[in-house]
């Protein structure tokens, strides 16, 4: 589709464009990794562990190695070859390029095959025999506090981050980080309080199931690498994959095009340390696709555990809340620290409360790694603290809508860590929540056996902190714009997004505008596209790129005697000559964050606060216990939308999604740790009979006044409150309180007839 | 052990030396450099490989591609212009990351062909056995009655 470049005074932001690569994906030619053939290029078929805990014993790949058409059959002695100490991970180094000495749980990738037939490749994995001695196994992430088994025999944190630096070389540990602070005074607080309440609540293992599933190439020559690949941190695997092979970066090439969905799955490094040393070692172009089966073997969400108590005072205000959060992070840490800690300091809710104490756990288990997953732990914490909070509210006969409103912690006020409220409108998003409800007038509660009930919840997110977003910005001679940023689209608008805000800063239409997506020998580093973190940090770096073209390109007009509003081709012909030349603005943006002291306490914890409240109305089947939700309302606050129609889209994709979390979606293991429905035949995701009768999806009046034109992130906000919302509900129509997700009918109905 | 087969690829007569095992996926990728039919669950069960085979829409990561000798086989890559179910696809925002969208433009124009004024319940059916992780459906059913009243002239 060609683009015109257009000048243009209309406002660029607040519009919503059609995402610009919306041709490419209606006709099937957007470029994905899955669609990669390279010459010569072998593909990888990977053999994986059968025992959840083990050491090993012996690997027999001579059957395999044997079979027709096979170059080569590699395991973890092979990558040592090649990398002395194959191990990776942002947080700890602790995840072999493929297993050396032990498994760690059901699936870990033990050797791989190589052949130019995938068939062959696949075949001859099931020719491959390793033994191994078992070893007790941990599943459970309260268990594993205490359990003799112990999945790492030392812990090796990456260095990177200062509050794991003091867990270096220790043993007989499965704690990857505990997250501690102290607030005012719990303890006395609960013994003074009026009323007190404890609960426990817990949340399954679930995966991202992203259509694309996770896919590598790599190729190489004597002194270089290029890895093609389906991931958000193209720069993390630049700096991994470097530092395993001990290269500079400037050696190792990382591209991503479109990706088919990530949320989370593709962060930090999948399979790219795995291509990389299996293209140096063969001198072939590599590439690993994994089934969807595989990638309930690689990374899911954390199963948690949350128990939670709070004191209210005679005048219902919560004046005590003790958060303890145990997150089962599996066998490799990923990011679970971070989650543990960042999104941890969130654990009390959105509430104003003077004495807090939170103690946060990251788990090794011996179950499949957890990371990222759309929301960075906020949706377990959510789904605790706001069951907690309406079950208080029942309880002492308070209208939920009031308990919170009374407890709410509004702008101007500081949150646990001490860090004062900013541009958060938690009370707007409560209050419109409760209007699109129509909470105060009365409610169709059903008859017979469909009840109906309805419920809410508001949960918040600090965005991660501190990271770091560079952007450059090419004006040419003809005066088209081109942006080169490392933030990957993967389906989320970045794109178009990132064209919007250019275009507003250099009056151009969106439309006209290229994004150049990531290649790491062009785009500037990004620390990656999660978190909904991208239209905030890249946004400002972008929109400053564009005001460093803007002001060389005045400059110029200026130096060359033009008017102000010389059109941008004028001025390049009058300094070249010609149509030649081109001007490039680039931009940096961090933002100020301070560590947390020995309490857990900062007065500078996240650039922006994220908000998120969802209203649900249902139907329950007494008979069935099957949940049928009528309708379903998500109101966020995202600052000043930069693209409003995406944003709604965000919104309503990211409910959905949370809706499979809340009713259907688990992982489910056997007493040995086997995954017993790592496919989509039994492990359900939301399909079109699945979703609400009627969705609104509401953005507030808002700006987030240090966000780039007033926006603010808004990817992960849309799954934060939906799980406890119906909960609420649930109760609310039948009167029984789930405290496990998912609430399946099955769940549903147990509950209803214990409660007979 | 592979033999030719002759067939009609998007309107054009072509033929192909496939093995047995060969799937319809595997057949458009390797042979016809065509990309817009993928593989995703590799179960049949998300519609992300959906291929038109006489005008009938089949799970072409099960299908098998000797099957489609003598066979019309239309994929995404058929045609031009945007016709207006894809039109309607980018109006009504019926896609985010895009990697599921062939197989429900395809399904889509299947459904209209065969029921041009669908109601709600007719989309959420006859598209049901096309999955969306990105969560666009209520977009997509928009985009259905869209594309609806598009094919119209309304």
């Amino acid at each position: 589709m060609k683009r015109a470049t257009q000048s243009t005074e209309t406002p660029q932001v607040g519009r919503s464009v059609p995402r610009l690569e919306s041709w490419l994906k209606v006709t099937g030619r957007a470029e994905y990794v899955h669609n990669l053939r390279l010459p010569g290029m072998l593909y990888g078929k990977i053999f994986r562990s059968s025992v959840a805990h083990g050491r090993i014993k012996r690997i027999d790949v001579s059957a395999a190695r044997a079979l027709g058409g096979v170059h080569s059959v590699m395991t973890g002695e092979d990558v040592r070859r090649l990398v002395p100490d194959p191990y990776y991970g942002p947080a700890f180094h602790d995840q072999p390029v493929l297993a050396l000495d032990k498994v760690r749980y059901v699936g870990e990738p033990v050797a791989v095959v190589l052949a130019s037939d995938p068939h062959v490749a696949e075949e001859a994995t099931h020719l491959i025999v390793a033994e191994y001695e078992a070893l007790p196994a941990v599943y459970d992430e309260v268990a594993a506090m205490t359990s003799k088994a112990i999945v790492h025999d030392v812990l090796k944190p990456a260095g990177t981050f200062p509050d794991l630096k003091h867990f270096k070389g220790r043993t007989d540990t499965n704690v990857a980080l505990d997250f501690h602070l102290r607030r005012g005074d719990a303890k006395k607080a609960l013994a003074g309080a009026h009323r007190v309440f404890e609960h426990r609540f817990r949340t399954q293992q679930v995966m991202h199931t992203p259509l694309e599933p996770l896919v590598s190439v790599a190729e190489s020559t004597e002194t270089s690498l290029t890895l093609h690949t389906a991931s958000q941190s193209p720069s993390f695997v630049r700096s991994e994959v470097a530092r395993l092979l001990g290269w500079p970066e400037n050696r190792v090439r990382v591209r991503v095009p479109y990706m088919g969905g990530g949320f989370g799955a593709k962060l930090y490094i999948k399979l790219e340390a795995l291509v990389a040393v299996l293209s140096l070692l063969t001198r072939r172009a590599v590439k690993i696709s994994l089934t969807m089966e595989e990638q309930f073997f690689t990374i899911t969400k954390h199963a948690s555990t949350f128990r939670i108590k709070s004191g209210v005072s005679a005048d219902g205000r919560i004046v005590a809340r003790e958060c303890e959060v145990w997150w089962n992070g599996g066998a490799y840490a990923d990011i679970g620290p971070r989650i543990t800690q960042k999104s941890g300091f969130t654990a009390p809710g959105p509430y104003d409360i003077d004495n807090v104490l939170i103690d946060s756990y990251a788990l090794y288990t011996n179950l499949p790694p957890a990371g990222a997953l759309r929301g960075f732990g906020i949706p377990q914490l959510v789904w605790a603290y706001e069951s907690h909070t309406d079950m208080m509210a029942r309880a002492l006969g308070i209208d939920p809508v009031e308990f919170r409103r009374r407890n709410l912690l509004r702008d101007g006020r500081p949150q646990a860590t001490g860090t004062v409220m900013r541009d958060a409108a938690i009370e707007k998003v409560l209050e419109r929540v409760a209007v699109l409800l129509d909470w105060k007038n009365p409610f169709d509660r059903g008859s017979g056996a469909l009840r109906r009930g309805r419920g809410i919840a508001v949960g918040f997110k600090a965005c991660v902190s501190p990271t770091t977003s560079l952007a450059a910005v090419n004006v040419n001679a003809d005066g088209s714009c081109i942006v080169y940023c490392s933030t990957t689209d993967m389906g989320q608008g970045s794109d178009t997004a990132m064209a919007q805000i250019a275009g507003e800063v250099l009056n151009m239409a969106a439309e006209s505008v290229t994004v150049v997506h990531s290649d790491t020998d062009v785009t500037p580093y990004d620390m990656a596209t999660l978190g909904s973190r991208s239209l905030f940090h890249m946004g400002n770096a972008v929109k400053l790129a564009a005001e460093d073209a803007k002001k060389k390109l005045d400059q110029l007009r200026n130096e060359l005697g033009l008017p102000a509003d010389a059109e941008i081709p004028d001025i390049f012909k009058r300094k070249y000559g010609m149509q030649a030349g081109n001007v490039v603005g680039t931009g940096s943006y961090v933002p100020t964050y301070k560590s947390p002291d020995e309490n857990g306490l900062t007065d500078s914890a996240t650039p922006f606060w994220m908000v998120g409240g969802t209203g649900v109305e249902l139907e329950v089947d007494t008979e069935t216990g099957r949940v049928r939700i009528t309708r379903l309302v998500n109101v966020a606050d995202v600052g000043t939308p930069i693209n409003p129609r995406i944003v709604e889209t965000q919104l309503s994709g990211a409910s959905i999604m949370q809706l499979g979390f809340t009713l259907h979606e688990k992982m489910q293991f056997d007493a040995d740790g086997q995954l017993r429905n790592a496919s989509l035949a039994e492990y359900k995701i939301p399909g079109l009979l699945d979703i609400p009768q009627e969705i609104v999806n509401e953005a507030v009046v808002a700006e987030q006044k240090t966000g780039p034109f007033g926006a603010k992130g808004v990817g992960e906000t849309g799954t934060f409150s939906v799980s406890p919302a119906i909960a609420n509900a649930i109760e609310d129509a039948v009167g029984v309180r789930l405290t496990s997700l998912p609430m399946t009918p099955e769940a549903v109905f147990m509950q209803l007839q214990e409660s007979k | 052990m592979r033999r030719e087969i002759r067939f009609r690829l998007n309107g054009e007569a072509v033929s192909a030396q496939v093995a047995p095992h060969e799937t319809l996926v595997e057949l458009l990728q390797e042979g016809f450099g065509l990309y817009g039919a993928r593989e995703s669950c590799g179960q049949g069960l998300c519609g992300c490989c959906t291929v038109l085979v006489d005008g009938r829409a089949v799970s072409g990561c099960l299908y098998l591609a000797s099957l489609v000798e003598d066979s019309d086989v239309r994929t995404i890559e058929d045609g031009g212009e945007l016709d207006a179910v894809q039109q309607a696809f980018i109006e009504a925002s019926g896609f985010q990351c895009g990697f599921c969208t062939p197989g429900f433009v395809l399904m889509t124009r299947q459904l209209l062909d065969e029921i041009p004024d669908p109601s709600e319940d007719d989309i959420k059916h006859y598209l049901s056995g096309n999955l969306c992780r990105c969560g666009a459906y209520p977009e997509i059913i928009a985009a259905v009655k869209l594309a609806a009243r598009k094919r119209k002239g309304v």
